[in-house]
């Protein structure tokens, strides 16, 4: 799986959970909550759909890995590999 | 003691067969019934009422994802009885506002979506939502409100099983009249038919009704009913002291005259005609009215072959010395039992009754049962009346819970 790929599984995963944000436009870059309306309860939905559809866990000292798009992918995408 | 005068200046509403009063009422006149089936988890298709309002007319697709549907459609009742009062929050103090909303039972629906949940996952209770206590909260539905709203003051429920309707009106005349809040949203709310418990729970007491047509299934006072129709539904009103009601020039549907409430004592869920014979007694009395006064009676009965004829008794046995009896109804015929909506939701049914002069009958009695033969019945076709100018709304419930409540045409 490529960074790309994780991104776009965490995009579905938030297109989900925020339903009435724009993701178009995304900056990878940029913080999450910075970009769109999120919060604690909503990264806790975000680790719930990682571990529900992907069978992938994210302990509460990792969070902060899923600040930003590129973060994540950065963090999940050795996780999913190794899960593949 | 003369007693603050509370008035009725909005009414927002989602029924089976209606999510306007306009609408429900001129179904209501035209025999027009909202029962149809649902699939219910584990239990197949059963009759049921279920709502068709928008839910994105007033909330965020997020916050439909994240609330209840009782919070949605307690949103909906909250948001057209605002609009229907002409009242505008932004000018008004919020922390004075208040919501008091009456549910049969809270939490049900939510708790039965985790366990299916987390048996799609082997049990492993790590996939429970942690939604699951912010929407399981007895105060869920009035608090969803309030965050909606931006209301600040005191926002509750008032669990009372299918009496409650009734008790979320009754409990704001209280906190107006003590000077707690200046204005309150009041009602009754039930999201019960997305609960198979409720369901099974009925089914076994042989209290669930069926008939191939849902449209028939609830029949109170038919030889043939043979239990509940569940359903979702919801009213909430404006509720206001009449000082304040007229200073702003406000469209007045009616003043609470009086009311009781009073329990049984006796049973668990048998009704005792007793006890609701003396709820009904006492809330005349508490209106300063007499058994002659009373134009209108809109029954609490659910269908339930013993149910009907136990509010029969109770009401013919207060009723027994007056000359020409009173118009007694029901709206369940067309709606179900919306559990903690029903109060509130079949007064606002009638309450058009002070303008028309028309009774709304009670449908689907295709033969009166002998036993629920009551004077002043009106059955299947509205009737005309010459003089409506006081309501009496019961509304009782499981744990031998009793409410009545009168609401009389409004005179300055």
């Amino acid at each position: 799986m490529t960074k790309e790929d994780c991104q776009k599984l965490v995009i579905d995963i938030i297109a989900d959970i925020a339903p009435d944000e724009d993701l178009s436009a995304i900056k990878p870059e940029i913080r999450l909550r910075d970009q769109l309306q999120l919060d604690s309860m909503d990264f806790l939905d975000i680790v719930m759909e990682l571990r529900k559809r992907h069978g992938i866990e994210v302990p509460e000292a990792d969070y902060s890995h899923l600040a930003s798009l590129e973060s994540c992918a950065e963090y999940l995408t050795p996780k999913f590999s190794t899960k593949a | 003691m003369k007693q603050t005068r509370i008035v009725i200046t909005g009414i927002g509403l989602t029924a089976p067969n209606g999510n306007s009063l306009a609408e429900f009422r001129k179904n209501l006149l035209t025999g027009v019934s909202g029962i149809t089936t649902i699939e219910v988890r584990y239990m197949g298709r059963h009759p049921a009422g279920m709502c068709t309002f928008d839910p994105l007319k007033y909330q965020k697709k997020k916050d439909v994802r994240i609330g209840t549907r009782v919070g949605g459609i307690s949103i909906y009742c909250a948001r057209e009885a605002l609009a229907d009062s002409g009242v505008d929050l932004a000018t008004r103090d919020k922390s004075r506002v208040g919501i008091y909303l009456g549910v049969t039972e809270h939490g049900n629906v939510e708790t039965e979506n985790e366990v299916y949940n987390i048996s799609q996952f082997k049990y492993d209770t790590k996939f429970w939502s942690h939604h699951h206590n912010p929407r399981t909260v007895a105060n869920n539905a009035a608090g969803e409100v309030s965050l909606n709203l931006g209301i600040t003051g005191p926002a509750y429920t008032i669990g009372a099983a299918c009496a409650a309707g009734n008790m979320g009106l009754i409990h704001a005349a209280q906190m107006l009249r003590l000077g707690e809040v200046d204005f309150a949203l009041a009602g009754g709310v039930s999201e019960s038919p997305q609960t198979f418990g409720i369901f099974a729970g009925f089914k076994s007491q042989n209290a669930l009704a069926a008939h191939e047509d849902p449209k028939q299934a609830s029949r109170p006072f038919d030889q043939a009913r043979n239990g509940i129709v569940i359903s979702e539904g919801g009213c909430i009103y404006t509720i206001e002291r009449l000082e304040d009601a007229q200073a702003r020039g406000a469209k007045i549907y009616g003043e609470i005259a009086g009311y009781h409430v009073n329990s049984d004592a006796t049973d668990y869920v048998l009704p005792n005609p007793e006890r609701q014979a003396e709820c009904v007694r006492k809330a005349i009395a508490n209106a300063g009215m007499t058994i002659e006064d009373i134009d209108l009676i809109n029954t609490h009965a659910t269908s339930t072959p013993q149910g009907d004829i136990q509010e029969c008794v109770a009401i013919a046995e207060v009723f027994k010395s007056r000359s020409a009896p009173p118009h007694i109804n029901n709206t369940k015929g067309f709606i179900g039992h919306t559990m903690g909506a029903a109060g509130a939701l079949e007064l606002a049914g009638n309450l058009p009754s002070f303008d028309d002069l028309i009774i709304h009958p009670t449908i689907n009695v295709d033969n009166l049962d002998p036993q629920c033969n009551i004077p002043g019945l009106v059955i299947n076709q509205p009737k005309k009346a010459t003089r409506v100018d006081v309501i009496l709304n019961n509304s009782f419930g499981m744990l031998g819970i009793n409410s009545t409540l009168i609401i009389k045409r409004f005179v300055a």
